[in-house]
């Protein structure tokens, strides 16, 4: 009924509780001079390459140089990074018994978990915005590949949102922040290397391998490569709804607890 | 040693038997087992707008079971909780709207001030943005929060801290309120506070009020309950409860005693009986009255009343008797003593 105006509640709420933290303040610091370092050494890279280049019939673009291998270790850094912003969201109000506030009121557990989810996104919302300017300060002196660069966008977000929603899940399954954070980088380390099991020796994917299908990095890496398609796309937002989903379950199940 | 009758603290004024209001809240043969261990056995109890109830208990006996299942924080294993027209399993949503709740530990945000919080509060009990400020001031005002309002919660004393999560579940004018151990660990002067403002609270709001202090009950509930071990050994109003420990009996002593005959004929004894040669048993009609006539006889009579101890039944001495270890297979002796002495 009122579900959109409560997830919002939620959401200010959770992403307020993030900034006035000092943990969210060092993690976005941290990385930010992470990612700019980073992105130096690529553009350094960039440039030693650059005279061979000229000699290539079909040289490929700057994006295509930069933006793929810089937004491919973000993504790794993000996947040792987030389970870090997610991991109190709800084993901390567990373990402080704040949580029964949430679920005495009435809202429903949809609007809890969403809100929850939301708010974290939005703070994750000013890391990407840090990570992708990076790139994009480059139109100042040479012009982009844009279509690229906004598949890479669209890529790394949908893979943020996807780690956040793991790292909510594995918060409501304990109420001590630090397992939930080691539970939760477990388990994106094997969705980031299921992608390994079905490798050629080329390189390339064997046409059957079922397991890459499942992995984080596999769609990631093609909306890097600038292949937008709805399967990438959908794959990000089934896992999203899956984790979502699986928290509220979690959260029900909790009032049947034996 | 000459003692007068005992006087009962009587409750704070309000409507005890209104049975036209409203049922609030109406419990059902509630269960629930942890395990295979049952925490809460076959509770049943309703609550009547204007009803202050206190929920009394050993620690461990299952009260706060109970209320995190009448507030939907536990589902029951099997049973009934009705709040108002809503059953809380198939619509929680409205039936959360009716109730406000304080855990036994108060569910406060520490690094919120306590006017964020309380908004934060407000919000999620859906009051509109317009209504909400006026709603924050009559919650601070009520629990006396004026002077801390602007301040961090994790900086707050306990009782202030008390105060928040009181605070936090009347902000909406829930017409039930639900406090669990309110006054656990703040010091008498925080607890009197505290008292105080249930005893507000209750002119306009039903109470449930779950305590193992037996004053507590005593200084604001209209009606009590008592558990142990899951079950419910004692409903009553706290009156009728205060009326039968009264008729209880007095222990006198004569120096020179009368025949059983003459006590058994004062108007005001309702019966008299002998315990040893000087020792005997009253129960009065009217114990006040009724103490002051054999007074009277016993001046005019010269029967030297050398000892006079009212009755020691009181709250306390009920609650010890009735969350008494039993002995094995004693479980229905409790229940017994329980009836006999509510009857």
């Amino acid at each position: 009924m009122n579900l959109v105006g409560n997830t919002w509640v939620i959401a200010k709420r959770e992403f307020r509780g993030l900034i006035n933290t000092p943990l969210a303040w060092t993690i976005l610091s941290l990385v930010g001079a992470l990612l700019a370092w980073l992105f130096l050494l690529q553009l350094d890279q960039y440039e030693v390459y650059r005279s061979q280049l000229l000699n290539l019939s079909n040289p490929p673009g700057v994006t295509q140089l930069l933006v793929t291998p810089f937004f491919s270790s973000a993504g790794m850094i993000l996947m040792l990074v987030l389970p870090m912003l997610t991991m109190r969201s709800f084993a901390e109000q567990q373990r402080d018994h704040t949580l029964t506030l949430l679920m005495s009121a009435p809202i429903s557990l949809t609007s809890i978990v969403l809100g929850k989810f939301l708010g974290i996104c939005g703070f994750l919302a000013l890391l990407l915005t840090l990570l992708i300017s990076m790139p994009l300060s480059l139109l100042v002196a040479t012009p982009l590949d844009i279509g690229l660069l906004a598949s890479a966008a669209t890529g790394i977000t949908m893979l943020a949102a996807s780690f956040t929603a793991v790292g909510l899940w594995t918060s409501s399954l304990t109420r001590h922040p630090a397992v939930a954070a080691i539970t939760g980088l477990g388990l994106l380390l094997l969705l980031w290397f299921l992608s390994a099991a079905g490798k050629n020796s080329d390189g390339g994917y064997s046409a059957d391998a079922l397991l890459p299908l499942l992995s984080t990095r596999y769609h990631f890496q093609k909306l890097l490569s600038g292949w937008v398609s709805s399967t990438d796309i959908a794959y990000f937002l089934i896992l999203i709804t899956l984790m979502l989903g699986l928290t509220v379950l979690r959260l029900h199940n909790q009032r049947y607890q034996r | 040693m000459l003692a007068t009758s005992p006087c009962f603290p009587r409750c704070a004024p309000h409507n005890l038997t209104n049975m036209s209001s409203p049922t609030l809240i109406d419990v059902n043969h509630l269960y629930r087992n942890f395990n295979s261990a049952a925490a809460v056995i076959d509770v049943s109890f309703s609550l009547h707008s204007g009803e202050i109830l206190g929920f009394l208990g050993p620690n461990g006996a299952g009260k706060s079971t109970t209320l995190r299942m009448i507030t939907g924080n536990l589902a029951p294993t099997s049973g009934q909780v009705m709040i108002g027209p809503y059953d809380l399993q198939l619509e929680p949503i409205s039936a959360r709207r009716m109730i406000g709740y304080l855990p036994d530990s108060p569910p406060l945000y520490r690094d919120c001030s306590v006017k964020e919080f309380l908004r934060f509060c407000g919000q999620l009990h859906g009051i509109s943005a317009r209504q909400l400020p006026g709603a924050i001031n009559r919650a601070v005002e009520r629990c006396g929060l004026d002077e801390v309002r602007d301040k961090l919660i994790n900086h707050l004393s306990k009782g202030f801290q008390q105060r928040v999560g009181i605070a936090q579940a009347i902000i909406h004018e829930p017409p039930l309120v639900i406090l669990d151990e309110p006054t656990v660990g703040l010091d008498p002067r925080q607890i009197d506070e505290i008292r105080t403002l249930i005893r507000e609270l209750g002119r306009d709001h039903s109470v449930i009020l779950s305590t193992h202090i037996l004053s507590e009950v005593q200084a604001v509930c209209s009606h009590v309950q008592i558990i142990n071990r899951g079950q419910l050994v004692l409903k009553s109003q706290l009156t009728e409860l205060n009326h039968n420990l009264l008729d209880a009996t007095h222990e006198i002593t004569f120096r020179t005693p009368p025949p059983l005959e003459t006590l058994n004929q004062l108007r005001l004894v309702k019966q008299a009986s002998q315990n040893n040669k000087n020792g005997f048993v009253l129960q009065f009609h009217d114990p006040v009255r009724g103490i002051n006539e054999l007074l009277q006889q016993s001046l005019n009579r010269g029967w030297g009343i050398d000892q006079l101890t009212p009755p020691q039944a009181s709250l306390e001495q009920l609650f010890m008797q009735l969350t008494e270890e039993p002995e094995i297979g004693d479980a229905d002796h409790v229940l017994e003593a329980s009836q006999e002495l509510t009857r």
